[in-house]
């Protein structure tokens, strides 16, 4: 069987990791392509790259960090951010990356992960969900740029409109849990797990070891991605995989 | 030298970068006296059969895989690069292989998710150069389609996913991965090592 993965998420800008980075022995803590290669020695399963350049030098960099971390590393990598047409997919899978990420670009034009799927297959386009619960509808909704605009789609039936289209996987975050280190929204997880047939990864709130055994056992997810706690050495991803091993969860 | 088949499908860059970092010189090569000329040589892909045969023909690297196979020099086929190297395919339509190994390539077939993505442990089936001083682990996988073997003997390894997966294929001096080496840690660099290790000093 499959085994649970791990994934941790780099914030890159302008080709520099944004987000706070506390790994020692590294020459350029602030080197994605460094970055990515630590974590691949720790036994990450997976990684993605978050481009948040707002600028066409910015994704143009974005496009060597790829091609860098294709020859250092020996997992496969996601990359994300900014990407809205069959072009940009193309640019950056040709660079060397494994899948996609499309976020606002999926919600504002659909067509794109039904092209991009009959072009790269399925299993390259991630299609990334972020949800927040509302209260109004007692529902999740999903939002958009980068968690700046509500879309008034229902992430539960969005994430099986994506899946019909040709996802090849879901990338839910939770806004709700997101930031707040008290674990996974196994509500919302668990509800979209049920909904859809293929993999989904559980981001936001992840804050302690347990967090991932609670996602995968509860939620029945497939992969569990974190980023602070990762860069700051909060946890590391022997920790989780030892946890996860103590309770019968397969991990690699 | 290692030549890299290119035959336009796939991440070549991924495994070109893998076999150098493990010390051996690569050359991405669509040119018959390049592939021939080397001590190994890699046949990637990704994406459709049907597709890649088509391209394989009308290029003429079929044959030159062929007479590269007859030079007695370790070839290894990866992912859609195995599966090429049985005789047909049911994907698509039904689709002709380069024949270097008995078998077909069939549809997963059940209430499971497909594509087989990910992780998944692979157990080694008998004994084999390619296996010298590994332990069985964790490799990774992406396709939709799988082998199934004529011959028993042909089979290195297996995975498990609602049912065998043939995973690592050998006869004579060709080999053939399903996941991806390149793309499976620790372990897939030292299965690619092992194999570049074939080569005749």
């Amino acid at each position: 069987m499959l085994a649970k993965r791990i994934i941790p998420c780099l914030d890159v800008k302008d080709g520099r990791v944004v987000k706070g980075v506390n790994f020692v022995n590294l020459r350029d803590a602030g080197d994605p392509v460094e970055l990515a290669a630590q974590y691949d020695k720790e036994g990450a399963d997976e990684l993605v790259f978050l481009d948040i350049s707002a600028s066409v030098e910015g994704r143009a960099t974005m496009v060597e960090v790829v091609k860098r971390t294709a020859g250092e590393i020996t997992i496969p990598f996601t990359v994300g951010g900014g990407i809205s047409s069959v072009d940009d997919m193309t640019r950056i899978l040709r660079a060397g990356a494994d899948k996609i990420g499309i976020n606002t670009a999926a919600v504002l034009n659909p067509t794109l992960i039904t092209e991009g799927s009959r072009r790269f297959g399925a299993q390259c386009i991630v299609v990334a969900i972020d949800a927040r619960y509302n209260e109004e509808w007692q529902d999740w909704e999903v939002y958009t740029h980068g968690g700046r605009k509500a879309s008034g789609k229902r992430a539960i039936a969005w994430a099986k409109e994506v899946e019909a289209l040709g996802a090849g996987e879901i990338l839910l975050t939770s806004m709700d849990a997101d930031g707040t280190k008290d674990g996974f929204d196994i509500k919302l997880t668990r509800a979209v797990v049920e909904a859809v047939n293929i993999p989904v990864i559980a981001s936001g709130g992840a804050g302690k070891v347990e967090d991932f055994s609670e996602v995968f056992i509860e939620a029945n997810a497939d992969a569990g991605l974190a980023a602070t706690i990762f860069h700051y050495k909060e946890l590391t991803i022997a920790e989780v995989k030892a946890d996860l091993k103590l309770k019968g969860v397969e991990v690699r | 030298m290692i030549a890299i088949i290119d035959y336009g499908m796939g991440n070549l860059h991924s495994v070109s970068k893998a076999v150098e970092r493990l010390g051996y010189n690569t050359i991405v090569s669509a040119k018959e006296e390049e592939i021939l000329a080397a001590d190994a040589a890699i046949l990637p892909g990704v994406g459709a059969f049907g597709d890649a045969m088509d391209q394989l023909v009308s290029t003429g690297l079929d044959k030159v895989v062929k007479q590269f196979v007859a030079t007695g020099k370790p070839l290894l086929g990866i992912c859609l690069g195995m599966q090429l190297l049985f005789q047909s395919s049911e994907e698509h339509g039904y689709h002709q292989g380069l024949g270097l190994l008995e078998g077909e390539v069939v549809r997963f077939q059940g209430d499971f998710k497909i594509p087989h993505m990910g992780w998944n442990k692979i157990e080694f089936k008998q004994a084999s150069p390619l296996f010298h001083q590994l332990e069985e682990g964790y490799v990774y996988f992406v396709h939709s389609f799988h082998a199934k073997l004529k011959q028993q003997e042909n089979l290195l390894a297996v995975g498990d996913y609602f049912g065998p997966v043939t995973a690592i294929v050998n006869k004579d001096n060709v080999f053939g991965m399903q996941f991806h080496p390149e793309k499976s840690g620790e372990l897939g660099m030292a299965l690619l090592k092992n194999f570049l290790a074939l080569i005749k000093k």
